[in-house]
């Protein structure tokens, strides 16, 4: 896009030619492709993230007695608090969105890593928490409970870190001119995505942490 | 290699032009019109159909050949064709291949090439995705055949049951191709559902309302939005079983606690709604041509919808009729028996509204319909057999046995292969400018279907007897030496019949150069599709359709007078498009759609051979996406006409000759991809998915 000159769409285009507004693409849905696509692809994450939560207390529910558990290894305080370190990246995602959409870029850049940074704090956070648990014993493939808890969550794991790199990929798009307020839906589809991975960890959170039994 | 300013479409016979190139971002875009490249980057929704058929029709021949070694091995008792250990392998990939790599792609041929078309639109929503989707079901295809020569194929059924598909009973890398194949065809069909559902809900043609919309183009898009919700599911299936016997996890692990109905559940609550994947396109395109050649519009068009739309939903709510065997308890048993005699309600609605379409009608008995007529025929067939295993006392003396095999044949080959073959035939001009040869393909129908009869009707019988399925031979005092003979006979009658399609191919190209053009509309046909040149130009139409009622096309040729008599008021050539616009903006080729897809069965391979393979496929996937979401959709310097709509940077090029509602834009009207636009919408779902595939664990 930097290589071509951007002028608005002439508004007298030849006839038959013309758009009815390159800024809102002329769909049926009034929704650009790009949005429908995500909501479409969140739709199927939800089935996916709901197969792997329903695995998990499956497989909960069927842990021998006496081995290691839910509770020998849960740190609901340490855990609550990364969990609030994501929840308020949320915030900030909105902050940056909120920025690009007035076209103040270096709010935009502040917010955007800001996002990045809590998000990365969350990943640590889960980065430690695996290496406590393993110390306590719980392996991969220690046990039932094991497999299926580092799964879901390291599939949830996997799912922020994409979201931080698309969060950078934003940035470095702004620093270098790619990415302006003309295309604040990028940063707000960024943004569905990103609050997506939050509710999930919320749900996560509260079906795995809060009811461990 | 043309330059820019020469006029960007001439046509030749089925091959459209690509537009040309200019060095924008890592690499110089691809250019040419023909040749291997211009198909290998093409982004034409048109080639990108008509290459998904090609290579379902050459894993059709693969799958085909197992088939035969089945029967062979069958043939009679005792029989000593393939070792125990092979048979397995060979059913295995009978079963996987026809499902996912000859009926789902064949689907996805028609719904690449017609859906667009039907639908009045220039392209796909996303072209350069849907190239992708379909070198990732090829990559993924090809990655699970290869297992034959690296130590084995897969042995565990088409099902893939856990804990039997586990390290314990199943020791060979077979079960890793079967679960990491499938999960890169997998990527490819959840994308691609993605963009087929977007192109439907957001680039129909002004006054395409949703229920003016073909009945083929509704039941390809409830088949849509199956696979975006049931894909999901297999995908963590499939990633439990690949960490089970790859990372040593525990999830099927018995002896650590877990349930073997795990496996079971997952997989059919993907597998009932896959048997709608399967079908609905059948369905669909039995729909589009039973009227034409009744010369008569649907009947119940609103039934027609709703009852897809009905199976869609009610598809989800009978999984475990697989499973009544399973000692799930009598109050599941009863419950989802119920349920699925209920399925069996809408699907009749389809039925009866087939038979009425014909009632009355001047039938023409073209192959086309023939192929319909018959699949409809055997649909029943199969339908009926699921009825009488939705009762479950009844299914316990069934389950696992010939009757299921006959069952899901009727109900496979003769609904949804015979769907198909007539939409090959219906469609073939269309997409080729000549028709096939009528005579042969008549004779090709009555072989196939005498074929298929002897071979799949006997197992009704075989399985009543009791004769197990899986099995890889059987004693000569069973009683089941007779009829496993009429199978093995009738299978090679049915290999017979596709070889005398593969003939009709031959012969009709022949004949076909030097002899005029089909035209337009040879059948004199309904749809949209119809309403451009044959072979479809690479812009598909020369301006903006406006569409005032179902079968617009049908009524600009048509009147219907007062009395009821049909008049015709205009020629096909004079109404439609004759492809002769050289102003229709056109979405560039892309190198990075199979430089992605390259990428995902390294990471595969990787997974079972050595980690650094794995890291080299994300290498790959990680930067062809950059390279992906930095790249315009579309080449400025391809650009011989208004460049003014740079200004929107979505991945939508296609828009083309759809647009919404009042406008009349007869181009495409964004263009030019923001690249960090693109990061969003395209980059999140590729890279969740690979992300998924490059392995989230722990
Ligand atoms: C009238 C609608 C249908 C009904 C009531 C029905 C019912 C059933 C039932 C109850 C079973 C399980 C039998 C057993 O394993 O004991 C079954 C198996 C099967 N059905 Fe259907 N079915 C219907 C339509 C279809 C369609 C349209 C397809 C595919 C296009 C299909 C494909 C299959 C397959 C592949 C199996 C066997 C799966 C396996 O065990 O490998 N069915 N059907
Ligand atoms: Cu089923």
């Amino acid at each position: 896009m930097s290589e071509v000159a951007n002028p608005p769409p002439a508004v007298t285009a030849p006839a038959g030619a013309g758009h009815a507004s390159a800024a809102h693409p002329p769909t049926n849905t009034g929704m650009s492709h790009n949005k429908v696509a995500m909501w479409l692809f969140l739709g199927s994450e939800c089935l996916l993230f709901g197969a792997l939560i329903s695995v998990y207390m499956f497989a909960k529910s069927r842990l021998p007695a006496g081995e290691i558990g839910p509770l020998d290894v849960f740190d609901i305080p340490f855990t609550s608090v990364s969990s609030f370190v994501l929840l308020m990246s949320s915030l900030t995602m909105v902050l940056a969105l909120s920025a690009i959409t007035r076209g103040e870029e270096r709010g935009f850049r502040v917010w955007i890593v800001a996002t990045a940074l809590l998000g990365g704090t969350f990943i640590a956070g889960q980065v430690y928490e695996f290496t406590v648990f393993y110390n306590l014993g719980l392996g991969y493939t220690t046990n039932i409970f094991g497999s299926a808890f580092y799964t879901l969550t390291g599939f949830h794991g996997a799912h922020v870190t994409i979201g931080i790199v698309m969060l950078m990929s934003a940035l470095v798009a702004n620093l270098r001119g790619r990415l302006g307020p003309r295309n604040a839906e990028t940063v707000e589809l960024i943004g569905l995505y990103w609050h997506f991975v939050d509710i999930v960890w919320i749900l996560i959170f509260t079906i795995i942490y809060l009811f461990p039994q | 290699m043309t330059t820019t300013s020469e006029p960007p479409l001439q046509l030749t016979a089925g091959v459209q032009l690509v537009r040309p190139s200019s060095s924008l971002g890592v690499l110089a875009r691809p250019k040419g019109d023909t040749g291997w490249k211009s198909w290998l980057f093409t982004v034409d929704h048109k080639r990108i159909g008509i290459m998904y058929g090609a290579a379902a029709l050459v894993f059709l021949v693969i799958g085909g050949i197992e088939a035969l070694l089945i029967r062979l091995q069958l043939a009679v008792p005792g029989g000593n064709v393939l070792s125990e250990d092979a048979y397995n392998q060979v059913f295995t990939m009978h079963g996987v291949t026809m499902v996912f790599l000859v009926i789902m792609p064949m689907a996805a041929a028609f719904a690449n090439y017609l859906l667009p078309l039907q639908i009045g639109a220039r392209d796909v929503a996303f072209p350069r995705l849907n190239a992708f989707s379909l070198w990732a079901f090829l990559a993924g295809g090809i990655f699970l055949n290869t297992s034959w020569f690296l130590g084995g194929a897969p042995d565990g059924g088409w099902f893939g049951y856990a804990p039997n598909s586990g390290l314990v009973y199943s020791p060979s890398n077979g079960m890793d191709f079967y679960a990491l194949g499938l999960q890169i065809a997998g990527i490819a069909s959840l994308v691609s559902a993605i963009n087929l559902i977007t192109t439907v809900l957001n680039m129909r043609a002004p006054g395409m309302t949703l229920f003016r919309m073909p009945v083929l183009t509704w039941m390809l898009l409830v088949v849509q939005f199956l696979l975006l919700f049931a894909i999901p599911v297999i995908t963590v299936a499939l990633f439990l079983l690949t960490f089970d016997r790859l990372f040593g996890a525990n999830f099927f692990n018995v002896a650590a606690g877990a349930d073997p109905l795990l496996w079971q559940h997952l997989f059919w609550i993907f597998g009932h709604p896959e048997v709608y994947i399967l079908i609905l396109p059948a369905f669909g395109i039995m729909s589009e041509v039973i009227p034409v050649f009744s010369r008569k519009p649907i009947f119940g068009y609103p039934f027609m919808v709703f009852s897809g739309i009905a199976i869609g939903f009610m598809g989800w709510g009978v999984w475990a009729h697989h499973m009544f065997t399973s000692g799930m308890g009598p109050v599941s048993v009863a419950a989802f028996s119920l349920s699925t005699m209920f399925i069996a309600v809408p699907t009749g609605v389809k039925i009866l509204n087939w038979l009425a379409t014909m009632w009355g009608g001047r039938l023409r008995m073209t192959t086309a319909m023939m192929y319909s007529v018959g699949a409809v025929a055997m649909f029943t067939i199969g339908g009926l057999s699921g009825v009488t295993h939705a009762i479950a006392p009844a299914d316990t003396q069934q389950t696992d046995t010939y009757y299921i095999v006959a069952h899901f044949h009727y109900v496979i080959f003769g609904g949804s292969l015979m769907g198909m073959l007539s939409g090959i035939y219906f469609w073939w001009p269309k997409m080729f400018g000549h028709k096939l040869d009528e005579k042969l393909g008549k004779i090709g129908f009555w072989v196939l279907l005498i074929g298929f009869n002897l071979t799949f009707g006997p197992m009704h019988i075989l399985g009543l007897q009791g004769m197990s399925r899986r099995i890889h031979s059987y004693a000569a005092d069973s009683g089941f030496n007779l009829w496993n003979m009429f199978a093995t006979v009738g299978s090679f009658v049915v290999a017979l019949g596709v070889m005398l399609f593969f003939w009709n191919i031959g012969v009709s190209r022949r004949r076909a150069r030097g002899a005029p053009p089909v035209g337009p509309d040879p059948w004199d046909a309904r749809g949209l599709e119809w309403m451009t040149a044959s072979p479809t130009p690479a812009h598909n139409f020369d301006r903006d359709i406006t569409v005032t009622r179902p079968d617009e096309f049908w009524h600009r040729k048509w009147r219907i007078g007062p009395d009821g008599e049909v008049k015709r008021i205009a020629r096909a050539a004079d109404v439609a498009h004759d492809g002769s616009a050289t102003d229709v903006h056109l979405p560039s080729p892309s190198y990075w759609p199979v430089v992605v897809a390259l990428g995902l069965p390294l990471v595969a391979y990787g997974l079972i051979y050595n980690l650094w393979i794995t890291g080299l496929g994300a290498l790959l996937i990680l930067g062809g996406l950059y390279g992906w979401v930095f790249e315009p959709p579309d080449d400025p310097e391809a650009h011989d006409h208004h460049d003014d709509h740079d200004a929107d940077g979505s991945d939508d090029s296609g828009n083309g000759a759809s647009g919404g509602g009042a406008s009349s834009n007869g181009d495409g009207a964004p263009a030019d991809g923001d690249g960090a636009r693109e990061l969003a919408g395209v980059g999140a779902g590729l890279a969740a998915s690979t992300a998924k595939a490059t392995g989230a664990q722990p």
